[in-house]
């Protein structure tokens, strides 16, 4: 016979004090863990968002940046003309010769300045990505101007319209600021390719190309025949694939959280493992009675161990509440591969908050174990006895 | 006691942490008098290798190299072994800028002398089971030129395991196209001063010389410019404050659980105690020490248990290009452990005011009634 769940749930409340406390530094560790999982999450998210899944992007052979990569634009004519390439509705390849370099701007956050991503490119490239402006125009083709992504707009003073920046071999002037979704285009300042790689010395050549398949099939082939060619000296990657590996660049804070969260759980299993003792030494007389009237030793366990679950259960519960306005939270992470900011929201998913609570009753399941079994080993005539 | 323990390292840990990140923790004997010039803008910037003959003469300046990083890929770069940092510096100043750098003085000549010679660190020769003499090819990414180097000699760098190679500027220079503007820029200049005193006036006098010229510098000592890769994971101060406040709430209110706890359990003591003659003061005394003892001792397994985390994340960290700097910096200072260390008995004093005041006020006829 099972001991009631009514037990357990109203000698919580009785002493609401001591299980407050306990479920607080419980809900604590788990927010701390749902908020490092939402972390990663909303940096995938963005990434995701970024890439579309029928373009490819070139680099040098063996690249693995845009900012490391030099394509040639003798190789941008030979990719223009490989097959399996979309075409626009004026009958031109889609395919984006692009240069990337980074400026230094300071931000609110960050006054000495944080590195943001400088991209070079002609129309096509804007064509290919899924971006409107907000507002102002775009830059026009032979001018020494900008357009500003939404994240960047917001997070550094100066990049507002109309303003100045400086970067390369001078200033640009800001004459739009462009929205692309929740990606990292959003986090990058555009202007025109022959301007930027210009003042990047870098005429000649470009850092990338990027290249959409007319379908999923073709993006395969194409692929191939782009790292088949003997005339490039080129690999292609997939847009999805390259921005999925920069997922990576949350991994040192998703580290550091998981780090402190396990060793606050360890801390967190002590104190409910602390009052369960304390529960146990208490009802020393509730048990003999239990005994007394039949309840085996199982279902005592079983009943102690589910009061210390339903404890903890309820504080992830808490901890996940806790962690849900994270949800309207925008942060900046630097990325290794672009080397500058990319904007993200922090994104609490379902699978975030399952953790967090799988978690806390793991947590409540080893601290309550030991308690449990002193409690079902009781002898009656001593536990009656008992003061 | 064990979960203040746990907490106290936690904290113990982040402490470390916070003042590695952002207070710098300490200089290396080497980079002590190290400066870093790079373009104002961005790192990614080019400078003009002739800046170097300027900085020389700046007063106070003993060594100069320039530096370029060439990002080339060696064998399959798939495999990340084949990964590692490759710098074009001038052979001639570049050990007496990086004094900490150990090498014998027969592979330090014949690195001057072969143009094609290169150096590696002993943590990189040791992966790639480098020998010297062993020919080293890089394929250039950014920089179209592919380098055939001999491995002239490997370094050992003081408690550094990044895993880095460095050869001649000369020989890529040559190895560029006749045209290429980026034959006679550098990336970096990385300066010996004198004197460790002199470091930041150094840097001063270097962007003064270049503050009007098309190329403006920013010049910092090379513990500075290290951390400042560190803001690059994001508002890491933010977050690490966030999450020490969180932790020692939690541990207020563990500690202060358990000690209401202890003390419930022992009203009829308490009972026992005042029949005997204590003052209510003296029972508060008892309970406040008794505080401060569990979380003294607390707090001194939980800095032990901290000491060797930080040292443990220290070392894995070392390996890791970027955080070198802060790894160096990751150890549970006499400072740290002291704050720590005062944490843990103020939060054993706070936490036992209110059973403190509870045992101190219950009634002699009500405690011996208590029955727990």
């Amino acid at each position: 016979m099972m001991v009631p769940l009514s037990y357990n749930t109203r000698n919580l409340l009785v002493r609401k004090t001591t299980t407050l406390m306990t479920a607080s530094g419980i809900a604590l560790s788990v927010a701390i863990l749902v908020a490092s999982l939402a972390l990663v999450e909303g940096l995938s998210t963005v990434f995701a968002n970024t890439a579309n899944p029928l373009q490819l992007l070139v680099l040098r052979k063996g690249g693995d940046s845009e900012l490391g990569s030099t394509v040639s634009t003798e190789d941008f004519e030979i990719l223009r003309s490989v097959s399996g390439i979309a075409n626009d509705q004026a009958g031109q390849p889609l395919a984006s010769q692009e240069l990337v370099n980074v400026a230094n701007l300071p931000s609110s956050d960050n006054p000495k300045g944080m590195n943001v991503t400088v991209r070079g490119l002609s129309p096509v490239g804007i064509e290919m990505r899924n971006v409107h402006l907000l507002a102002g125009c775009w830059f026009q083709a032979g001018k020494r101007e900008v357009v500003v992504g939404k994240a960047v707009s917001q997070r550094y003073p100066s990049a507002r319209i109309g303003n100045h920046i400086r970067f390369g071999k001078g200033d640009w002037e800001i004459t739009g600021v462009m929205d692309g979704g929740q990606s990292a285009l959003n986090s990058e300042i555009w202007g025109d390719f022959n301007q930027i790689s210009g003042d990047y010395n870098r005429q000649d050549s470009s850092s990338s190309v990027l290249l959409r398949a007319t379908d999923p099939v073709s993006l395969d082939a194409l692929k191939h025949s782009v790292e088949d060619d003997p005339r490039l000296n080129a690999s292609a990657m997939t847009e999805r694939d390259y921005y999925q590996k920069q997922t990576a660049s949350g991994a040192p804070l998703e580290f550091l959280g998981i780090l402190v969260s396990v060793i606050m759980a360890i801390g967190s299993g002590f104190a409910t493992a602390n009052i369960m003792y304390a529960a146990v030494v208490r009802r020393g007389k509730e048990i003999g009675t239990l005994k007394t009237l039949g309840f085996s030793e199982g279902s005592i366990l079983l009943s102690f161990l589910s009061e210390s679950v339903l404890l903890s259960g309820l504080a992830g519960a808490l901890g996940c509440v806790i962690a849900l306005p994270l949800n309207w939270v925008t942060t900046g992470v630097g990325s290794t591969t672009s080397f500058s900011e990319i904007a993200f929201r922090f994104h609490v998913d379902a699978a975030a908050l399952l953790a967090g609570l799988i978690f806390a009753v793991v947590l409540g399941a080893a601290g309550g174990a030991l308690p449990a079994r002193a409690a079902a080993r009781k002898e009656i005539l001593n536990a009656l006895r008992e003061a | 006691m064990a979960s203040i323990a746990v907490s106290i390292c936690l904290v113990g840990l982040l402490f470390a942490l916070t003042r590695a990140l952002f207070f710098g923790g300490d200089s290396t004997p080497g980079q002590a008098k190290r400066v870093v010039v790079h373009h104002k803008v961005a790192l990614t910037q080019d400078l003009p290798v002739g800046y170097e003959r300027t900085i020389q003469e700046i007063p106070g300046v003993r060594a100069v190299t320039s530096l370029r990083w060439f990002g080339g890929t060696y064998k399959d770069p798939g495999n990340p072994k084949n990964r590692f940092a490759q710098f074009a510096i001038e052979p001639k100043t570049l050990f007496g800028v990086h004094t900490e750098y150990q090498i014998s003085q027969a592979e330090k000549d014949q690195f001057v002398a072969q143009k094609t010679a290169c150096v590696a660190s002993r943590t990189l020769a040791e992966k790639l089971g480098w020998k010297p003499g062993e020919r080293i090819t890089l394929v250039g990414g950014m920089l179209p030129a592919t380098l055939e180097l001999t491995l002239a000699g490997i370094y050992d760098p003081h408690n550094d395991t990044s895993s880095v190679l460095y050869f001649n500027r000369d020989y890529l220079r040559d190895s560029l196209p006749a045209g290429d503007p980026r034959r006679d820029m550098a990336q970096q200049f990385y300066v010996e001063a004198e004197v460790k005193d002199a470091v930041s006036d150094i840097a001063q006098r270097i962007d003064d010389a270049f503050a009007e010229s098309p190329y403006p510098t920013k010049s910092e000592p090379e513990r500075a410019f290290m951390l400042s890769f560190v803001s690059f994971l994001g508002n890491l101060k933010l977050f690490l404050s966030a999450i020490c406040g969180a932790v020692t709430f939690t541990l207020l209110l563990i500690t202060t659980n358990m000690l209401s706890m202890s003390v419930l359990e022992r009203t009829r003591e308490v009972g026992i105690l005042k029949t005997l003659g204590f003052s209510d003061s003296e029972i508060l005394g008892m309970v406040v020490a008794e505080a401060a003892v569990i979380a003294l001792l607390g707090g001194l397994v939980g800095c032990a248990l901290a000491a060797g985390l930080s040292a443990a994340l220290a070392s894995a960290m070392r390996s890791v290009p970027g955080f070198i700097s802060v790894a160096s910096g990751l150890a549970l200072s006499p400072l740290v452990a002291v704050l720590t260390l005062s944490l843990a008995i103020l939060i054993g004093f706070v936490s036992s005011i209110a059973p403190g005041v509870y045992a101190a006020r219950t009634s002699i006829a009500q405690a011996l009634q208590y029955n727990g």
